[in-house]
Parts: structure tokens; sequence; C-alpha cells
């Protein structure tokens, strides 16, 4: 299913698109696309964020709609950040469904309190007469010396918010059908990218689709173990599995896709059959994402079929380094899930 | 008139200078991409940096951005521990962990800098409080762009730093820009400095391009802070000749027009000031030159030393994640 497969090598994966006659994108370019078009479909989208004026604004993810949309469409903001939220939540509460876009997601701790205390709550202190239809876009950095505040991946806290929806698009596909879904939700929804998969290319339909947030998907069929990837770490988990394949391990790769709501039956469904767990995340294990997954395994009858303690694969647990030295230990790549695997099935 | 003497006058220069080199300095060695750490440089910006820290002692406390460079050289920093550590090297002034996003040397009373906007000015107003809690006569500067003053952390520091009378100085460097955005679409009129009346401070602007201007308006200021007399809020405007990050230029791309950058670079705060320095007869042709030459053999020296310093461990990774309590 040319949906859910992730063609590692961008040649190939061109090449393979063209010859089933389907359609290739970039996840950066199937951003922009979603964005036009529900900016055309539908009058109470509105994107909001800073520097959506520039020239190649937001890394290239809102390229041209500034010029074609307008500025009431399309709308610069100050450096505000909490405020411009809650503006951005009052605006959603009375029916418009903006866009906050921000291009690192260290920059939402700022937004904290309009984020968690308001708009993961309106819906409920309100017996449901007021939702909050707002996506924050959000996007995780790496690399060249980002060091602590721009190379966070915060999902976990957010993760933790009843009234919070939250997704992780790794692929070109789901980024332009999760963030569709995700504006047509009614919810609050932490729309979290990663900067290192905005070049990745795969199919993207030109037509509008949704991805259903809450929904995983299998990324590879495998017998041995599963491994569990979120944004970035799926590429390395398949990465990982070509390379243990040889090695005759069969690995299942699962992309969760969303993490509140977590799609613990296809995760533990496939565990059940594996007997073996491999967690990746883009962040640090403790108490995030990574450690919501393993209890949900833990709680479920899946867990009594575990051949091997599970494992997890993730940042440092330390603030990201600015030395390139410092930053190639702090971050996980394939080899390190390669080798949780191989440890896996070998316990 | 403020009469500057003119030993003063030619510190300042010498500074200006000193921070235009150090930064050139990089724009010269950043194509090799060894340098791993997103540089935001000053040039263009150096009197604002000159003309306060001239009136700060060492254990005055200075709060700087992203964008601090010439901050942390005017406050005394070493240029060595600053190229160390843009190298990532275990002599940086973080010991590789920071960057140039976020240098630090408490010895100078740069205690950390964020590249969160507006990120320090609370932390600057928490230093001020310190300063009065203690009854120290230590001011506290703190450098911020004109993007900084659309947060709201500024809102709430200007008003508890007025509240509690604190020894802080608000130095607002605009140059009219947040990364691409000017400041027109951002906020709806131009002077910062006038919200300084809205907490009942005195607030003025000044030539951020001119040292003399900056060192006159600074100095009352800082005078005001140490006698316990409350806040100021300074505004210098200015123009940032490079792109946001990086040694490029942003006019290239059409981030910014060319023309306007021209007619900011006609007003070049050290090249102007050269001029009339020269002009009085405060230095010769040839000081200049032997000044130049010995500042340039310093950085360079200092630049190749710092490529050449040992890298840290893969194991310092985790050191200093916590304080370790002696
Ligand atoms: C809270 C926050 N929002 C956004 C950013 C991204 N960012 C970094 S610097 C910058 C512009 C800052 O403009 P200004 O305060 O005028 O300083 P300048 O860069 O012009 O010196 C922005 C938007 C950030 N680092 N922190
Ligand atoms: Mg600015």
């Amino acid at each position: 299913m040319p949906w859910t497969k992730i063609i590692l090598d961008k040649s190939a994966a061109l090449s393979k698109l063209t010859e089933g006659g389907l359609r290739a994108a970039t996840y950066c370019e199937a951003l922009c696309e979603a964005q036009a078009q529900l900016l055309e479909t539908d009058d109470a989208v509105f994107l909001l964020g800073e520097g959506l004026d520039e020239p190649g604004g937001v890394f290239g993810s809102i390229a041209g709609l500034s010029e074609r949309f307008g500025n009431r469409r399309v709308l610069d903001s100050p450096l505000a950040e909490n405020g411009m939220t809650g503006i951005a939540v009052g605006a959603a509460m009375v029916g418009m469904r903006p866009i906050f876009i921000h291009m690192r997601m260290d920059f939402l701790p700022m937004c904290m309190d309009q984020i968690v205390n308001h708009a993961a709550k309106w819906n409920y202190m309100t017996g449901g007469r007021t939702n909050v239809p707002l996506v924050i876009r959000s996007i995780i950095g790496r690399g060249w010396g980002s060091a602590a505040q721009h190379s966070q991946g915060l999902h976990g806290f957010f993760a933790q918010v009843p009234g919070l929806k939250v997704v992780l698009p790794s692929t070109p596909y789901d980024a332009k059908g999760l963030l569709i879904a995700a504006v047509r939700d009614g919810n609050p929804v932490m729309f979290i990218e990663h900067r290192w998969l905005y070049a990745n290319t795969g199919f993207v339909p030109a037509e509008m689709y949704e991805v259903p947030l809450g929904q995983g998907v299998v990324r590879r069929k495998g017998r041995d173990i599963t491994v569990v990837a979120l944004s970035h770490m799926v590429w390395a988990a398949i990465r990982a599995a070509e390379i243990l394949a040889t090695e005759g391990i069969d690995v299942e790769v699962i992309d969760p896709r969303t993490v509140r709501p977590l799609d613990a039956g296809l995760i533990c469904e496939s565990v059940a059959r594996t007997g073996r767990l491999v967690i990746a995340d883009v962040a640090s294990p403790s108490g995030g994402c990574s450690a919501e997954i393993a209890a949900c395994v833990a709680e479920s009858e899946a867990v009594r079929t575990l051949k091997a303690p599970l494992r997890r694969v993730g940042f440092a647990e330390t603030p990201t380094p600015c030395s390139p030295v410092l930053e190639a230990a702090f971050y996980p790549d394939h080899t390190h899930i390669a080798d949780a695997v191989r440890a896996c099935m070998q316990a | 008139m403020y009469a500057i003497a003119p030993a003063t006058q030619l510190e300042l220069f010498w500074m200006m200078l000193f921070i235009r080199r150090f930064e050139e300095k990089i724009c010269e060695v950043y194509g090799a991409q060894d340098m791993k750490t997103p540089v935001h440089l000053c040039i263009g910006q150096e009197a604002i940096a000159a003309g306060v820290c001239a009136h700060l002692d060492r254990a005055d406390h200075l709060t700087t951005t992203h964008r601090g460079h010439g901050h942390c050289l005017a406050k005394g920093m070493d240029p060595y521990r600053l190229y160390a550590e843009f190298y990532g090297r275990t002599e940086g002034c973080c010991h590789g962990k920071g960057g140039s996003m976020h240098p630090a040397d408490p010895e100078l009373g740069i205690s950390g800098t964020s590249a969160i906007v507006g990120g320090g000015i609370p932390t600057a107003v928490g230093a001020a409080l310190a300063s009065f809690l203690r009854r120290e006569k230590r001011v506290s500067v703190v450098f911020f762009g004109d993007g900084a003053s659309e947060e709201g952390v500024f809102h709430e520091s200007l008003n508890f730093a007025a509240l509690k009378k604190l020894p802080v100085v608000f130095v607002c460097e605009n140059n009219f820009y947040a990364t691409g955005s000017p400041l027109s679409s951002r906020q709806p009129h131009p002077e910062i400095w006038r919200h300084a009346a809205g907490y009942g401070i005195p607030g003025l602007a000044a030539d951020g391009n001119d040292v003399l201007a900056v060192y006159a308006s600074a100095a009352g200021a800082v005078a005001r802070a140490r006698a316990g007399e409350g806040p100021t809020l300074l505004e210098y405007t200015t123009y940032r000749w490079k792109g946001h990050v990086g040694p490029d230029c942003d006019c290239a791309r059409g981030v910014r027009p060319l023309a306007e950058l021209e007619a900011w670079q006609e007003r070049c705060p050290v090249a102007g000031f050269l001029k009339k320095l020269l002009e009085a007869g405060l230095v010769t042709q040839a000081q200049y030159d032997a000044r130049l030459a010995e500042m340039d053999a310093r950085l360079d020296a200092d630049l190749a030393k710092a490529k050449a310093a040992p890298y840290p461990e893969p194991h310092a990774l985790h050191a200093d994640v916590y304080h370790q309590r002696s």
C-alpha cells in the first residue's frame, strides 16, 4: 500500500512511485498543499505565526501562501507566543479554525498556560458547549549545534494533558492527511513535525484526504519483534529493519502517528504476536511517550507474551549539547535501534 | 553637551573595532563548515555594546540574547573562550555545551544567555532584585531586540522593576527586524522607548550607530540605577548588516531591500566614528593601522587556537545536567 510505505532512498522512492503512476511529494510540499487546500475550502481556516511573510517562510512549508491568500488568511504575528496562543484559542472558540505555526517546538513552553489551562479545558469546562478547533504546528529541530533551546522533543508534555490531541506525522502522506484531519477535528491538536523529515519523499495524492487521528499504522510487517517508532525514528526503524533482515531478524515496525489518543490496540496486538518490543522516540525516554507506550503494553495481555524485557531508544537524558562530538553522543540512530533489537532477540 | 574625554572616545572606538573584527573572522571561517553553531552576528550594531558596557564594572550583571557576541566582548570576555565555544571545544566558555547562542561568564556578571526571545529580560530583573535585596551597588543591564519588546515578559519585567525601583537598565537594540519581519508589521508604533511612560520610568531613544550618543545616554541610566533610583528604558536604533543567522546577507534572498542596507552601511558606526577621530586628530592613520593589525593578529591566533583545541570526550555529554552539591 503506497500510502503506508516508506522507501528510504529518495531516488528509489521516486522511480517506484512513477512506475506505479503515483504522485510524489516531499513532507514539506505535503504540508504546504494541505494548508493551501484547507485555506481554499474553508473560510474559517487561517494561518498565524512568526515570520509567515518571509520568503521561504517556515522552512518552505507555507511557500507562496501569504502571496496567494493575503494577509487576512496568513497572519504574520508579533513575538508574543502565549498571548498569540490565547488569541488563536479565542478565535477558535467562536468558530474559526486557526493553524498557529512555530518554527521550533522549543517555543511552545511559552504557550503552556493557554494550551494546557485553557485550550485543553474549554470543551470540558463548558460541558461541551464551546470547543476549540485549533491546530498548533511545531517542528522539532536537530543538528548544527542547535543546542538546548532549539531541538527539544516535548510531545510527552502535551500527551499528558486530557483534552489535547498530539500528532507526529512521519511521512509525506500522513503530513497532509493528518493535518487536514487535525484542522477538521474540532479539538486542540498539537501537530508535531520533525525538521529532518522535510525533504523526505513519498506518495501524496493531489486531492484532499484525511488520515484519522488516533490510528497507528504498520509500516513493515514482521514476525520476530515489534519496533514502535515515532516521527523521524520511524525512518531509522525501517533502516534498522532492513539491516536486521540480512541477519535473519524479521522486524515489524509500527508508527502510532498519534500519541494522544494512542492506538494501544495496534501496538499490543503486534507485541502479542512477536513477543518482543523496542520503542524508539525523538525525545529522552524518561516520563515521555515511550514510557506511555511501554505502560500500555504492560497493562495489556500482551505483557504475558514478552520473551525479553522491552527496550527503549531515545535522546540521552540530558539537554541537547552544542558541540558536534556531544551531539553525536546525544542522538540515537538506526544502529541504536538495531542494537536494541539484537539485545532483545538474545535475551 | 556631555563632554566625553578623548581617551574614552578612543576606548569606545577600539572596542567597536574589536567586535567588528571578531565577527568578521567568523564570516571568514564559517564556510569551512566546522564551526557548527548558528551564529547571529552583530555587525553594524557594535556602537550599542561598546557605548553601554563602557559604563559597567566587572561585577555588574549583563544579560544578552542570541545576538550577544558584541555584548560579551564589551563586558570583557576573552575572545578565545568564545571562539572555542563556537567550535564546540572543552575550553569554550560553556565547555562546548552552549555554542554561539548561550555564552556565559559568571565572573564577568554574565550568568547565562537565553536564545528564547525575551527570555533574558526577567532574569536580568532578577539579578537586579538580588542587588537590591543584598544592598549591593551592582547594576544589571539587559540587551534585547525590538522583537523581544513584543513579548509579555518584557512588560511584566518593566512593571516589576519600576515597582521596586530595581537597578536595571533595559537596552533595546531596535534593528527594525525580527528575523525577516519588519517592525511595522509587528508593532503599531515604532517607538519602543515610549513603553517606559506606561510604567512611570524614564525612557529615551538615541542613535544606536553613534557611539558617543549611546555612551552619553547610557551614562545617566546606569548612574540612576546605581544610585538606587530605579530602571530606565533605552532604545537605540540600528541595523544589522548580515542575515538573521549566519554570515550571508539576506538581501539577496529578498528578505530586506538592498537599498535599505546600503543606506545604513553609509552610516557605519565604526567607519563613521573613525573618520571623526582622524579629523579631530585623536588618532592617526598609522596608529589605526597598527592597532588593527594587532587586533587581527590576536583574533587570528585565538581562532587558530580554538580550532586546534580538544573536543570534549563523548561522556562529557552526561556531565552538568545537575549541579553537584558540595
Ligand atoms: C520565544 C521565541 N520565539 C521565536 C524565536 C525565534 N527567533 C529567534 S531570534 C528571533 C527574532 C528576534 O528579533 P529581535 O528581538 O528584534 O532580535 P534581533 O534578532 O533583531 O537581534 C526569532 C523570532 C525564539 N528564539 N524564541
Ligand atoms: Mg530586531
